[in-house]
Order: structure tokens, then sequence, then C-alpha cells
């Protein structure tokens, strides 16, 4: 560690920023500077954060303008001459301090269709799953999403256009239209093809490059314009 | 937004391929009807035309259609590339391998150009 004192500044709300000397440790995240600053020096810091091993998804932030899960960020990773500049997500609406609220996010994952669509009862027998079929390979590339938001606010589509459903809600509607027991085909594909849809993506690829669980939304959101417009021209003739 | 304005997260190369694609495809769009517009001369004003063609000899006008060659050249392979990754499933060492051929094809081309000026 360069020095023993960190130069954290973090963004307090209505545009406000607050800086304070926190001491550093080894093995010390993003997570545990803000931890610090709310135990230490100011207990009214507002910030979220769950399970700390980068399960949940809660304690996504603006890390020197990146966004990250801070749980799984070395601070001697993101330190710039002993400093960092730590801020809520970006294209979310910020609660207070570094809470952002989720809902936007959650609502597109609806809006998506990112939803179970099932047939069966449970008296029939599940679906066979054919691990090797392509299919099966697409559907599995996305389901370790934590849901965190760091893709939707790394995305500048996101940012220019509020109805764009955004990488994540679209890459689990691309997730499930491959899932042998998903039974929600014509509602995921007409879900994403709307106004707020796979066609508004300008494949800039913040998603790909920031997903913290190295996923590639963009490439789904790829295969999801494939599949609609394959069913658009079906359709037609 | 404070958080925004201090946004780093775009300096990766495929944000840098969207921007430059963006821009050349702009410059292109601007320059087109200027170009038209200067061929559009051959049949209403000739003597004007070869002006124009005059000034082709001045070294910061050959300079500007390096800049033109070069703008149209990045719009058509971002154009292609972005229809490549969209459009055809490939894993991404297919299209690295896709992305070398383009560039050899290109080199090779521009070497063909210069060997016949």
């Amino acid at each position: 560690m360069p020095s023993d004192v960190l130069t954290v500044t973090i963004e307090r709300s209505a545009g406000a920023q607050a800086a304070f000397e926190v001491p550093a440790y080894d093995n010390q995240t993003v997570l545990d500077v803000v931890s610090w600053v709310q135990q230490n020096a100011d207990p009214t810091l507002s910030y979220r954060f769950a399970c700390r091993v980068g399960m949940c998804g809660s304690c996504a932030m603006m890390v020197n303008g990146v966004p990250r899960w801070t749980c799984r960020t070395h601070i001697s990773k993101v330190l710039k001459d002993g400093a960092v500049h730590i801020g809520p997500l970006r294209n979310l609406p910020v609660i207070k301090d570094l809470a952002v609220d989720m809902d936007p996010f959650f609502d597109k994952w609806v809006a998506a269709e990112g939803v179970h669509h099932g047939d069966r009862t449970r008296d029939d027998p599940i679906a066979p799953v054919d691990e090797t079929s392509a299919a099966r390979v697409n559907a599995n590339a996305g389901i370790e999403c934590i849901n965190c938001s760091v893709c939707y606010a790394a995305c500048d589509t996101v940012a220019g256009n509020p109805e764009y459903l955004g990488p994540a809600a679209l890459q689990r509607a691309w997730t499930l239209l491959n899932d042998t027991k998903d039974e929600g085909r014509a509602a995921i594909l007409d879900a994403v093809s709307g106004r707020g849809g796979c066609h508004n993506c300008h494949s800039m690829g913040s998603c790909t490059v920031y997903c913290p669980n190295e996923l590639d939304p963009m490439s789904a959101i790829a295969g999801l314009k494939r599949e609609t417009a394959r069913s658009f021209f079906r359709r037609k003739s | 937004m404070s958080a925004a304005s201090g946004v780093t997260s775009r300096a990766h190369p495929l944000w840098l391929a969207y921007i430059l694609h963006r821009l050349s495809g702009l410059a292109l769009a601007l320059f087109l009807p200027l170009h038209f517009w200067v061929l559009s001369l051959a049949v209403t004003d000739p003597a004007r035309l070869d002006g124009f063609l005059a000034m082709t000899e001045a070294g910061v006008v050959k300079l500007a259609e390096f800049a033109l060659v070069f703008g149209l050249a990045v719009h058509m392979f971002g154009g292609l590339r972005l229809m490549a990754m969209e459009w055809l499933p490939w894993t991404p060492a297919q299209k690295t391998l896709a992305a070398l051929a383009a560039a050899m094809s290109f080199l090779i081309a521009c070497l063909f150009l210069m060997k016949a000026l």
C-alpha cells in the first residue's frame, strides 16, 4: 500500500460531495471503505449491501466513473494517487447518497417478460433439458446474472432513452427464449421488439465489458435481434 | 448527474468502434450533399468545376482527401463489423479471424492502390 490513509470522496444527495480520510488495510474492498466511513466517520451515510461475496447484486456503485460490484473490487485496484471517488449507480434515481431506487431496473425485467412461462402442471413430467444443445448453451451463458445493474449503469443507450429495457432484462429474455422449460416465446419476442426493445441497442458493448460475472449481454441482445427479425419475416410470408 | 459527468466507462474498444462509426457516418452525411453539388457543376457550370478540380492540387485538399478515404473505409468496415457481430452468431475466435481477414484484405488493397498511383 503506497500510503496508510486513503482519500475517499463520496457523493451525497442533492449533488453534494464529502471527502473522508480512511485508514488503509490489506485486502480492503471498496465496500469495506464505504462501511468504514459509515461506521466511523458519518453514520448518516446511506448505502446498500447484503452478502459481501458477489452473489446478491446489492452493492454496485460508480467507482471512479466505472460501475462496479464494490464487495468484490479491491480498493488497491481502483486507487488513483491514493484517492478514490465513489458515487451512486448511474441511470437510476438516487434515493439517498449511494442508495439508488432499483424499481425501474426490475420493472423492465418484468416488462421484457423476464418471468417464467410454464404450461405444465405438477402432474406432468419435467421437460427434458439437453445440456449440449445450442439453445441450452445460449441459455446457460446468461443464467449467472445477479441483477446488480452494473450493465444498466454502464449503458449509454439507457442514459439516452429511459424506455429502453436495458442489457440485463434483455439478456434474461434471451435466456428464457432458449430455455426448453419456458413456453413464453411469442410473449417474449413481442415484449423485446417494442419501442424500448432490443433494436435500440447500438452494440456499444459497455454491458459486456463491465459485467462483473463476465456475462455477455451484448451478444444476447444480438440474438434477440436475429430472432425478432426472423419471426417478423416469417409472419410476413 | 454528477456521477455521469465523471464516467470513464466508455474507454474500451467496442465503444470507441461505435463512436468512430457514428462520427464517420455523420461526417460523410455532411460531405455527400457538397460532393453531389460539385459534381452537378459539370452540367451547370463547367468552368467553376474546373476551378474546384484545380484546388485538388493543394496539399491541404490532398490531406482532406486522405481523411475522406479514411472516413469511408472506417465507416464501411464499421458497418461490416456491426452486421457480422449482430447477424452472425459467431464465437469470439471466429470474429477475431474475420477481423484479421478484413484487415489483411484492406492492407493488400491499399498496397495495390499505392502501386497503381
